[in-house]
């Protein structure tokens, strides 16, 4: 059926999911002005949403700082991580937040222009969001002169991709902008300096522009309540595979595994992915970590597989989805890929020795190492996560004891 | 390529770029307009925004053969694209993929006889609690099974 | 130089382009860094890979090239900076906080073992049965780090087709190891914008437009790209075999020409320093090789330089005495065959422009299968003509079908400056060993003009030696003919000349600035091109374009690698062996009088010059269809 699109929300949180009145956050910044609403942010320790978990009031200082005659705000809104649909449920049910975020990022920086790069499987999307912003246009919180603050000019337009992954790495999705190859670049120069069009630019994720007015009205300090010491404020895990309520959950950070587990009702789990198809895969052993930047960091995704799944085959599943993501310009992510998809294929086959097997996790830490951008940096953690924690299972025990070779 | 049909798709893309602007930064905007209306950015298409814009055709090429929603080869009047990642792979992808090839009688990667359908593989929908999940055009539709699936195809035109 | 800004660099990354030597008052000054445990100074902005090298550390690069910007891809450069998680690439971070650097740490070794290991995997071939054996880089750095079989298996079958569509280069994508290069020089560096990567993931590779063969897209065949293949993924279509074996037919008479640039290069072949002219050693070699004549190129860049000179005064004096506005002007020179597909392919209204002129390499095709064959009575189908050339595109240009006004081929082959060295090296000949000879007459030894037409500006030089001093009656007036504002590297020259004076034939000329431009590089064609359209080139009169960057010194036969550093020294030795020549004059050759008096009697731009120096142009277009 065609999806009804507003059913993925399971839990209402304290802080992303909680009241907000469009426009008190955008208000609230005005009458705060620049300086405070950066102190502000920096109270709030918040950090990118996006699962790199870089500082967002750093962030905006870098760029705030930054003298140029033109300044962007982008929206990373290239949900692409295999198991992460979070942005997709904010900007449907919550565009509010994450314009406001916009406006409020556009002002602190003085950008006048912001641009959301809409993942163009998201292109069903457009018509609401852009129906959204013409009202905000209209009620003046777009435009020119933003609730009559002199000189508070800031629009927002979308532009949607066109299936490529890695646009969600943010000077891949600047390249992708500017009508060339999503192919990251070179880093430094970082996009708070030279971003779109080589302007300094702010490129943060949809959840983490979706808690700035939160933030700005209610404070840093309540923002802060959540969390852990080094994890402040809630997040939103997109929650898939083996359990009863998949969805989107507003939790703290710090939340344990189990605890998660039993909330969205898994049963007989066997091991959970936490960050997607870049994020690592724990066995049961580890269901005791919490997730939060200093320990089970994710950007959201949260799949679990349950006791009939054959982890080689969902190792596979996620080996194939780099080797087609990759950019392909870097070596040790373009061929570092397709050498561990080939040593999944040969572990299938039991062609394999363990000295090859070693070889290839060291494979897999030189790419964490010396790949040119996130992808790459992260796409071995499955390998060799999976591998370790799940070597009885692939390499010890007859896999045919396993009921369902589904993968 | 008729004459007339060059001519008219000439004019619509200088009619795009003057609406999106001749700017590199424009490029994809109008290969993702041509791609909607035509299905496909043909070697003329390519060649005619190549010279509009200022660049080479190969960038054209090049860019177009980056991204998956872009295609250089005529498509069906729709496209179908099934999620294959993994949580539409464990939801039942399978199931789903069998039928479909077999009431249409193609493979993915192909396009129906009568242009009615061409079927893809895609990646994460970021439908993953809601799996399997597939894309027409831009619409997506979800918690297919196969029958389900099939109804959906051959109810489109 | 080829400047920075003088080259078109993707938005993305321009702001990666760290200006060398920097202007250290302007941004800060020098930062003190610390690399492997020495503390050094650098100025601010110097990448890291620039600060180790200036510091005895070798860093290995594949996909960094001194003339294109960075790409930082390959990550064969990487080092580790403190505090930073991940490993950097040298080539691309630029030095701005008194970071600490370690270049050779097991991290760092293991990385490039690995990158090293992934590259060859996917390397088509083995090293034994490839051209490029001992002179490529992927190689070198196998070498470098030990490596000693596969760790991550091989592919055993190939899988692109080799491309040898192309009369000029050939394109072997199972070599290729996506550095890049080809595609920065193409686009970036020469913009024509023939390449670029094509694809995503492990299907990435470098491709033509729809993936068409090099023929079929507008490839102009300067070769830049192969200078620039760190591997044997790009090389020239080598016709070597086919030479050997009209050498050995003993009916054959096969003479080559050897142009000015391979022999201020060739040496670089045989281990030896850039900067030496081979010129008599070279004569010698071919000579031992087989070749039953030896001539020098020059000639015929004497002889164009009368073709050329001639049209250009007939162009002045249509356009001042007889007012004719029909009459093209500026007259842009015909030398570079590059530079002529580059002007047919994206210029094609402009053509009139071009001097009709022969290339020197085809006018002496054409003499040689006629004034030489009568002279020495030799039936010309019995001739092959061979044409030492620094060049891929002469390998086009001697196929154009209408390259044959001696009613034969007027060429057979053009061979460049590395496929030379390799049937001398076959020979078992080394030619730094060799004794210097003269050239075979008729054509003996050329002046120095022609010599010079191998550097970047040497044609528009040798031209005013000689029109200035056909309407003036004097020497240019120059210390010791030296007309320093043709030389040099910067990408477009512009200088005039004043006509004064002037002998009564030309008294039409009497006061004018003789206005011309230089450039080389076609993207710097481009931009004089563009200058054209303008309307902003109306009160020059002679344009000089070379394809290639340098000149034909930094043609695309010449050995390899290529930076600016090795073709100012080739230019260096051009220049210096100029000097040294007793005639410098094209008009002053004895061999250019009598080939006047005796063969194409009606003088230049005469009937018999026309049928045998000239020739037409084609209006290609961009269209690829």
């Amino acid at each position: 059926m065609e999806t009804t699109l507003k059913t993925s929300k399971k839990r209402t949180g304290p802080v992303l999911f909680s009241n907000y009145q469009q426009a008190d956050g955008i208000k609230k910044a005005i009458e705060l002005g620049r300086e405070n609403i950066l102190l502000e942010l920096k109270n709030s320790g918040l950090k990118g949403r996006g699962g790199a978990g870089f500082s967002t009031a750093t962030k905006w200082m870098l760029s705030a700082a930054a003298n140029a005659e033109k300044k962007f705000i982008v929206c990373n809104a290239d949900e692409g991580e295999p198991g992460t649909f979070k942005d997709r449920v904010l900007l449907l049910e919550y565009p509010e937040l994450v314009f406001d975020g916009m406006v409020i990022a556009g002002f602190t920086i003085g950008a006048k222009t912001g641009i959301v790069y809409l993942r163009g499987e998201y292109e069903y999307m457009l018509p609401s969001l852009e129906g959204f912003l013409n009202n905000m246009k209209e009620e003046n919180l777009l435009g020119k002169n933003i609730l009559e603050k002199e000189g508070f000019d800031f629009d927002i337009n979308i532009r949607l991709g066109s299936g490529a992954y890695v646009c969600g790495e943010e000077t891949a999705l600047i390249e992708s902008l500017e009508g060339y190859r999503g192919e990251p670049r070179n880093r430094p120069p970082f996009p708070v300096n030279t971003g779109y069009l080589g302007y300094p630019t702010i490129v943060n994720n949809v959840e983490t522009l979706a808690s700035i007015p939160h933030i700005i009205y209610k404070g840093g300090e309540w923002f802060k309540k959540n969390g852990t010491d080094k994890s402040k404020g809630s997040k939103l895990f997109s929650v898939s595979g083996d359990c009863r309520k998949p969805g989107v959950y507003e939790l703290q950070w710090g939340t344990k595994i189990n605890e998660l587990l039993d909330i969205v009702e898994a049963k007989n789990c066997k091991a959970v992915q936490v960050g997607g198809a870049s994020g690592v895969c724990l066995p049961k052993s580890q269901f005791n970590r919490s997730l939060a930047y200093e320990d089970a960091v994710t950007g959201g995704s949260i799949i679990i597989f349950d006791e009939s799944r054959n982890m080689l085959k969902i190792l596979k599943n996620f080996m194939e989805f780099f080797v087609e993501e990759s950019c392909g310009q870097c070596t040790p992510c373009r061929v570092g890929n397709t050498k561990l998809l080939e040593g999944v294929e040969n572990i299938e086959k039991g062609e394999y020795t363990f000295s090859y097997i070693n070889k290839l996790k060291e494979l897999g830490k030189t790419m964490q190492a010396a790949s040119k951008c996130g992808l790459g940096q992260s796409s071995p953690n499955s390998f060799i996560s999976i591998l370790d924690n799940f070597k009885e299972e692939i390499f010890y025990s007859n896999r045919k004891g396993i009921k369902n070779v589904k993968a | 390529m008729l004459v007339v049909e060059k001519n008219n798709l000439s004019y619509e893309i200088e009619r795009m770029i003057k609406e999106y602007g001749n700017d590199r930064q424009s490029l994809l905007q109008i290969l993702q307009a041509i791609q909607k209306k035509y299905k496909h950015i043909s070697d003329f298409a390519q060649q005619e925004i190549a010279r509009l814009m200022n660049i080479h055709p190969v960038e054209v090429y090049s860019v177009i053969s980056f991204y998956s929603f872009l295609s250089t080869e005529p498509k069906g009047r729709n496209i179908v694209r099934l999620c294959k990642t993994i949580a539409c792979d464990m939801a039942g992808k399978d199931a789903v993929e069998i039928a479909v090839k077999r009431e249409l009688g193609i493979s993915f990667g192909e396009t129906t006889n009568d242009q009615r359908i061409s079927l893809e593989y895609t990646n994460c929908l970021g439908m993953c609690n809601e799996g399997p999940a597939m894309l027409i055009n831009e619409k997506v539709y979800t918690h297919l099974d196969p029958e389900m699936a099939v109804n959906i195809l051959n109810e489109i035109k | 130089m080829l400047k920075r800004e003088n080259i078109r660099i993707p938005v993305s990354q321009q702001a990666l382009i760290v200006e060398k030597p920097i202007d250290t008052t302007t941004i800060g000054g020098t930062v003190t860094i610390q690399i492997n445990e020495k503390k050094v100074s650098v100025p601010f902005g110097t990448t890291i890979l620039d600060a180790c090298k200036e510091n005895q550390i070798h860093i290995p690069t594949l996909c960094h090239h001194p003339d294109l910007c960075i790409a930082g891809v390959c990550r064969i450069c990487v080092v580790e900076v403190e505090g930073l998680r991940t490993l950097q690439t040298s080539c691309s971070f630029p030095v701005t906080s008194p970071i600490k650097i370690h270049t050779s740490t097991e991290k760092v070794r293991k990385a490039r073992r690995h990158i090293i290991d992934l590259l060859l995997s996917e390397h088509y071939g083995e090293c034994y049965s490839c051209f490029r054996n001992g002179n490529c880089e992927l190689q070198s750095l196998a070498k470098e780090y030990g490596v000693d079989g596969y760790s991550f298996g091989h592919i055993l079958e190939p899988k692109y087709k080799v491309d040898k569509s192309s009369a000029a280069v050939i394109r072997d994508m199972n070599k290729c190891i996506l550095c890049k290069r080809c595609v920065r020089t193409c686009i970036d560096l020469q913009e024509v914008g023939v390449l670029e990567a094509i694809n995503r993931g492990h299907e990435t590779h470098v491709g033509t437009f729809l993936d068409k063969p090099l023929a079929d897209v507008i490839c102009i065949n300067c070769g830049q790209c192969i200078n620039r293949c760190p591997t044997a993924a790009l090389r020239a279509n080598d016709p070597s075999d086919e030479i050997w074996n009209a050498i050995d037919d003993p009916k054959k008479h096969v003479v080559i020409q050897t142009a000015p640039s391979p022999r201020a290069a060739i040496g670089e072949e045989f281990g030896i320093e850039p900067g030496h002219s081979f010129t008599g050693e070279l004569n010698t070699a071919l000579r031992r090789i087989g070749f039953d004549k030896v001539f020098d190129t020059n000639f015929t860049a004497d002889l164009t330089i009368m073709e050329e000179g001639t049209e250009l005064l007939r162009r002045l004096k249509k356009a001042v005495v007889e007012k004719d506005s029909s009459v093209k002007l500026p007259q842009f020179t015909s030398c570079s065959p590059g530079w002529i597909k580059f002007i047919e392919h994206f210029y094609p209204e402009y053509l009139d422009y071009l001097s009709s002129a022969k290339s020197p390499q085809q006018m002496f095709g054409a003499v040689i299968k006629t004034f030489y064959a009568k002279e020495s009575k030799i039936d010309p189908a019995d001739i092959i003509t061979v044409a030492l050339m620094p060049c891929a595109a002469k390998k086009f240009e001697c196929n154009r079908p209408e390259m044959n006004s001696s009613g034969f081929k007027d060429v057979d082959y053009g061979l460049t400056t590395r496929e030379m060295a390799k049937m001398i090296r076959e020979a078992g000949i080394h030619l730094p060993e060799m004794p210097k000879s003269n050239f075979d007459e008729p054509f003996g030894n050329a002046s120095g003009a022609g010599l010079i037409f191998g550097a970047t500006g040497g044609v528009m030089e040798a031209a005013l030696r000689t029109v200035y001093e056909l309407v003036t009656g004097r020497e240019v007036p120059f210390e010791n003919l030296r007309i320093e504002s043709c030389r040099g590297f910067e990408g477009i020259k512009q200088a005039s000349i004043k006509l004064e004076n002037c002998v009564e034939s030309y008294n039409f000329l009497e006061g004018v600035e003789l206005k011309f431009i230089v450039a080389h590089g076609t993207a710097n064609a481009k931009k004089v091109m563009e200058m054209l359209q303008r309307g902003e080139l109306s009160d020059v009169h002679f344009v000089e374009i070379m394809a290639c960057p340098g000149g034909c010194l930094g043609g695309g036969g010449q050995p390899i690698p290529t930076s600016e550093e090795i073709r100012r020294k080739r230019a260096q030795a051009i220049y210096e062996e100029e000097e040294g020549l007793p005639v410098r004059k094209s008009h002053e050759n004895v061999h250019i009088k009598y080939i006047y008096e005796n063969f194409l009697t009606d003088g230049p731009c005469g009937e018999l010059s026309h049928k045998l120096l000239h020739t037409h142009y084609t209006k290609r277009g961009k269209y690829i269809s």
